[in-house]
């Protein structure tokens, strides 16, 4: 099998999604283009946020901050640094709609987008400030990462990952070892790791399908966990993975309950924010 | 540690009898430390009457920072004489192209590519080093200390801080103080303003008490609104911050190339007006940067020279007081 580090210089290649991609290079072409716009843009692709998440925390930049999401970094270095890091990144192209069977970008992406304001919506609920609820948006939203760079790079083996946990009713996880030895929440929070994402980000990626005990204070990871979960219960996006989890037990003692505690807790408010999301998935 | 105004225009030299007083070279900074150390910030066309100077003292080692890598800030550096004459040491720092991810040399370099210029990099023959400096990298050159810190324009920006004993100045480049792009009560709003709050105690805490501030003005109040997002400051927001890094002399810098001498001190009277009910107990003195006359830092002999006097009044009666 193809080495991860392999792997992680590929990605520098690999294409954001289609519909942020038109929409870049739409707004770079005008010179008045909004900053609001533009870091929507960016915020809401997973494949764009990473690369600049990478670049800007990279020893190439030497930031002292630690750049934790796309509006510090904007910040730091200024929008029009932004808007010409997006242009090369939408210049490498754009991913397939569909690159192999079972999984489809669109739906991924919807996905992505549902945990990521779902785990900024449980950060506020628990009190997290508004600068830091950013983060577990960016925590939800690249909580897959390492699934879209597989199926990226290497297509057959995730094709039969994706169809044996369809077929068997198991997690994808598990299918992903069965076939490749491997996982997504390994590969991508290997990615982190090597590109110096901040650590909270990493636990959240490597952890969200099987939280240790070590992290338990990782208020990040258990926000991950239960928004994948009320995303999948909602049946918004797909992820490739159908199986829904429950909650582990340190989710639950974090939010007062189980998944069914939860969603009735929430009631219409995941609904809400996930039509939020559609809305702008859409545009 | 002295230090001379080459060049206080922004964006284009602008040469004439309306900028006479205070001159039309863009931005160039020469510092001397207390030890002769020679300190170079940008090289925009004001880097060339200084090397003029520099010929008198062969040979030339010195430091050139480079802010960002706008033309302004870089024109007369193939201009530089001392580049051209074997056994002088030019050592070039600043940052490299986030976009394209190669050093500065590797900028500098295009500048001098044939279809520019005649003479290539390879072919210069003095000693010539370039350094990248990453954010808050400091740099240590004999008795003068340079650090820097990432600024806010359109390009990687680092504003310098230059020390030498317990004197010291700071430059801030090009730079405009963040605004909120999101609107007040709108999703992102908050946590924005959290963030930019948060920069600018940052950039204020390392600016603070320094002895000279040199400072983006480009925009009077009535001209920003439409200059927002152009990456440079106004009067008011320098003044703000002088005050609030209770810094002793603030001199406003990278003057308008359309801005006559005359227009340019109607501006700052205005500018002084319009904050006059700020004033603090450390307010700092307000300067217009002005091209060729030395400051010597804690020696006030260039008071008058730097400051613009109301016509009929002398510069005393403005109620601005020395340190």
């Amino acid at each position: 099998m193809i080495s991860q580090e392999k792997i992680a210089g590929m990605v520098d290649d690999m294409p954001a999604f289609s519909s942020s991609v038109t929409r870049v290079m739409e707004m770079t072409a005008d010179i008045n283009c909004c900053p609001r716009d533009m870091v929507e843009v960016i915020d809401h692709d997973p494949v764009m946020t990473v690369k600049i998440l990478k670049l800007v925390n990279s020893p190439y930049f030497g930031l002292r901050n630690e750049i934790v999401s796309i509006k510090q970094a904007v910040v730091i270095l200024g929008i029009n640094t932004l808007k010409n890091l997006a242009l090369t990144i939408a210049a490498v192209g754009m991913l397939p709609k569909q690159a192999i069977k079972g999984f489809d970008n669109k739906e991924f992406l919807l996905h992505s987008l549902g945990v990521a304001a779902l785990a900024r919506l449980l950060s506020q609920r628990i009190g997290v400030p508004a600068k830091e609820s950013t983060e577990y948006f960016v925590a939800g939203l690249l909580h897959d990462f390492g699934k879209v760079v597989l199926v990226q790079f290497l297509p057959e083996e995730m094709e039969q990952a994706i169809s044996l946990a369809a077929t068997e009713e198991m997690d994808l996880c598990d299918a992903e070892l069965e076939t490749f030895g491997s996982t997504h929440t390994e590969f991508g929070a290997m990615l982190a790791k090597k590109w110096l994402l901040p650590e909270p980000l990493i636990i959240s990626i490597a952890e969200h399908h099987s939280p240790t005990a070590e992290n338990n204070d990782s208020c990040m990871r258990d926000c991950v966990i239960a928004a994948n979960s009320l995303v999948k219960n909602a049946l918004f996006g797909s992820s490739g993975n159908p199986h829904i989890a429950g909650f582990p037990q340190a989710v639950s003692e974090r939010f007062g309950g189980d998944l069914e505690f939860l969603t009735t807790e929430l009631g219409d408010t995941v609904n809400t924010e996930l039509e939020k999301i559609r809305t702008i998935a859409m545009v | 540690m002295k230090f001379t105004f080459r060049g206080v225009r922004g964006s284009i030299a602008s040469p004439g009898p309306a900028t006479v007083r205070y001159g039309g070279n863009t931005t160039c900074i020469e510092i001397r430390g207390d030890n002769g150390e020679i300190i170079i910030l940008d090289a925009g066309t004001g880097i060339f009457p200084l090397a003029q100077s520099l010929l008198k003292e062969l040979p030339v080692n010195c430091h050139v920072f480079i802010s960002h890598t706008h033309w302004d800030h870089i024109q007369g550096l193939p201009f530089f004489t001392p580049l051209f004459i074997p056994g002088n040491e030019v050592t070039i720092y600043g940052a490299g192209d986030p976009i394209s991810q190669r050093g500065i040399k590797h900028v500098l370099d295009r500048q001098l590519e044939y279809a520019y210029f005649p003479i290539r990099e390879a072919e210069l023959s003095a000693e010539i080093n370039y350094v990248n400096l990453a954010d808050r990298e400091s740099v240590q050159i004999g008795s003068v200390l340079v650090e820097n810190i990432l600024m806010n324009h359109p390009a990687m920006d680092y504003g310098y801080k230059v020390s030498c004993g317990d004197q010291s100045l700071f430059f801030t480049g090009d730079h405009e103080w963040q605004s909120n792009i999101y609107e007040p009560g709108s999703e992102g709003h908050d946590e924005f303003e959290e963030e930019i709050e948060s920069r600018r105690a940052e950039i204020v805490d390392f600016i603070r008490g320094v002895d000279a501030l040199i400072i983006d003005s480009s925009y009077t109040r009535a001209e920003y609104p439409a200059k927002v997002g152009w990456g440079h400051g106004t009067f008011d927001t320098s003044i703000a911050v002088a005050r609030e890094a209770q810094v002793s002399h603030c001199f406003f810098t990278h003057h308008e190339p359309t801005r006559s001498d005359e227009e340019l001190e109607q501006a700052y009277h205005q500018a002084l007006a319009d904050n006059a009910d700020g004033r603090t107990s450390t307010e700092p003195v307000f300067y217009l940067a002005r091209e060729g006359i030395p400051f010597e830092i804690g020696s006030e002999n260039a008071l008058e020279a730097f400051t613009p006097a109301v016509p009929g009044r002398p510069a005393a009666s403005l109620g601005l007081k020395s340190h």
